[in-house]
């Protein structure tokens, strides 16, 4: 018989990220990366400014590569298949690997065309069946009472952490399993970050999350796990708890308790 | 420590004073300089609206718009021309909007960094600067003699989007880069492909500045002579172009040829006047239209 923390410890790793190296020309942002991000859990991304957090994040859904030097080395593998595998469409995984910017970025369109943006350009027609899909992921996201009065403005009427709960509807519409985020409140004033923090702690019971992020207190209050880097390279991994009160490594200790960084 | 500034004997206030008011001399006359320059184009803008309004007054009514040329100026009217310019617009402004659009996207968003891309980049800059004569002797050779179009309305329309196809380009380039790369992303981490994100995020807010760029380019060719008069357009034609192949007339041409022709009968000025007016006032509003979109879409990003 296994005990339940064991059983725990048996969720399954929807990533698993191996000699994972990433060069901007001959610059090396990340170095022999070893991680795994498990499901249904969320994982923050903790590091000082420049130390390859954002770029590894946006490796996860190939974003990464909209610049055009990036050259990578190492497997991330996507529920057991590599995502640099050349048959991999990268257009698929995309969809099931849903991101959250770091500034807002709603399109200048209607509330509601940002929401069903995704679903319609994957092929749904039916406007009953996007109607649906956009009050669904507006609620998912906290913002349907607030908007569902004026779906046809535009979305740049809203307020930043409007914009961005917007932004989260628009990635929970396409259903994927992860979310990533890259410092999703580093825009946003204090009550607006509180409740996307508020809705991340919803949306971990139903999908994977990672999340960049500049504070600690916030990866604190919000991670399962917490993964810290520095220069590119990964220091410490482990239960956000155990980073938190037990670093292992002095550097860690330092960047946590406010030393540098 | 000691404080070392020594007092400057140009700096004292006697010295300053004389110079603040050489400035401000210099300030005044140099605004009255400047003011001059603006007015005088405006002046001579302002000379020529003036002749050609008082020596049209009497040409220019309901007969003048709807009747055939003709050699006697009483019977004369531009009906002819002004379907023609219409017909040759509906050639230029498709073909040069698809055309400039699709070069300008290509150029933007599919072509990576390269020889090729500096080429075509160079070659369309090259482009916009030669001279329209010599556009037109391109026209002739290409449309004219080698595909057998004569000087018909396809020949000269085909010639036309050539001459403009440049600014159309250039400014959808301008249109399309001015599109936030934070919305492409937001596009592509959706799983939307190239095209996707192009026709749905890019294309649509870059739309008012290509519109702009385009009712610019057709304003320039409604108003181009040279090309034209080189892909030999007919001094006088009496039918009116029925379909694309037929031989035809255009405003500017009608103006040149009107001009040459006042040393044979003189009230062929006024005829030249009044289709000045009419292809004036049809370019203001092109200009106007343009103006209007451009300020109605003003960012809302």
């Amino acid at each position: 018989m296994k005990t339940i923390n064991e059983l725990k410890d048996e969720k399954k790793a929807i990533f698993s990220i191996k000699n994972l190296n990433l060069w901007y020309g001959n610059d090396q942002a990340l170095k022999n990366i070893n991680i795994d991000i498990m499901e249904k859990e969320v994982t923050a991304i903790i590091g000082p400014s420049g130390c390859g957090k954002s770029t590894f994040i946006k490796t996860l859904n190939r974003m990464v590569e909209m610049i055009p030097i990036v050259k990578t080395s190492g497997e991330i593998l996507y529920h057991g298949k590599n995502i640099f595998d050349k048959g991999f469409g990268v257009e698929e995984l995309r969809t099931t690997v849903g991101m959250v910017f770091q500034k807002p970025n709603p399109f200048p369109k209607s509330i509601y065309e940002n929401v069903v943006y995704g679903p319609k350009i994957h092929g749904i027609k039916d406007k009953r069946k996007l109607m649906e899909i956009a009050e669904e992921s507006l609620k998912s996201a906290a913002l349907w009472d607030e908007v569902k009065d004026r779906l046809n403005d535009n979305a740049y009427g809203l307020s930043g952490g409007q914009q961005q709960r917007l932004c989260i509807a628009r990635c929970l519409a396409i259903q994927p399993d992860v979310l990533l985020m890259d410092e999703p409140t580093s825009a946003l004033d204090p009550i607006a970050t509180h409740r996307v923090e508020g809705l991340i702690e919803e949306l971990k019971n139903h999908y994977t999350i990672v999340i960049v992020t500049h504070s600690m207190h916030q990866a604190a209050r919000i991670s399962d796990n917490t993964a810290f880097f520095l220069s590119g390279d990964l220091i410490e991994f482990g239960k956000t708890q155990a980073i938190f009160s037990k670093p292992r490594d002095k550097r860690t200790e330092d960047y946590i308790t406010g030393r540098f960084g | 420590m000691e404080c070392k500034i020594t007092k400057n004997n140009e700096l004292n206030v006697e010295n300053l004073k004389k110079k603040i008011k050489k400035r401000i001399m210099i300030d005044k006359s140099a605004k009255l300089v400047f003011l001059l320059s603006a007015l005088f184009a405006l002046l001579v803008l302002g000379i020529l609206i003036y002749r050609i309004f008082t020596q049209s007054i009497g040409w220019l009514d309901i007969q003048f718009l709807t009747s055939k040329l003709s050699i006697f100026p009483e019977k004369a009217g531009i009906f002819g021309a002004i379907v023609g310019s219409f017909l040759l617009m509906v050639i230029v402004a498709p073909v040069t909007i698809i055309l400039g659009v699709s070069t300008a996207i290509y150029l933007e968003e599919y072509s990576s960094k390269g020889r090729l891309q500096t080429l075509i980049k160079t070659n369309i800059s090259n482009l916009a600067g030669v001279p329209s004569v010599i556009f037109g002797l391109l026209g002739l050779t290409v449309f004219g003699r080698l595909l057998n179009l004569g000087s018909s309305i396809l020949a000269g329309g085909l010639t036309m989007s050539l001459l403009v196809l440049p600014i159309v380009v250039v400014a959808s380039q301008e249109a399309i880069r001015a599109v936030p790369g934070f919305l492409r992303d937001a596009s592509y981490a959706m799983g939307a492909s190239k095209w996707t994100t192009i026709s749905r995020v890019v294309l649509p807010v870059a739309l008012p500045g290509i519109l702009t760029g385009s009712i610019l380019a057709l304003s320039r060719a409604i108003g181009e002579t040279a090309p034209l008069v080189v892909l030999g357009i007919p001094t006088l034609i009496l039918k009116i172009p029925q379909n694309i192949m037929d031989d035809f007339t255009a405003l500017p041409i009608q103006i040149y040829y009107w001009t040459l022709d006042t040393v044979l009968t003189a009230e062929y000025a006024n005829l030249a006047a009044a289709t000045i007016v009419v292809l004036l006032l049809m370019l203001f509003t092109l200009n106007s239209i343009a103006i209007i979109i451009r300020n109605k879409f003003q960012r809302r990003y």
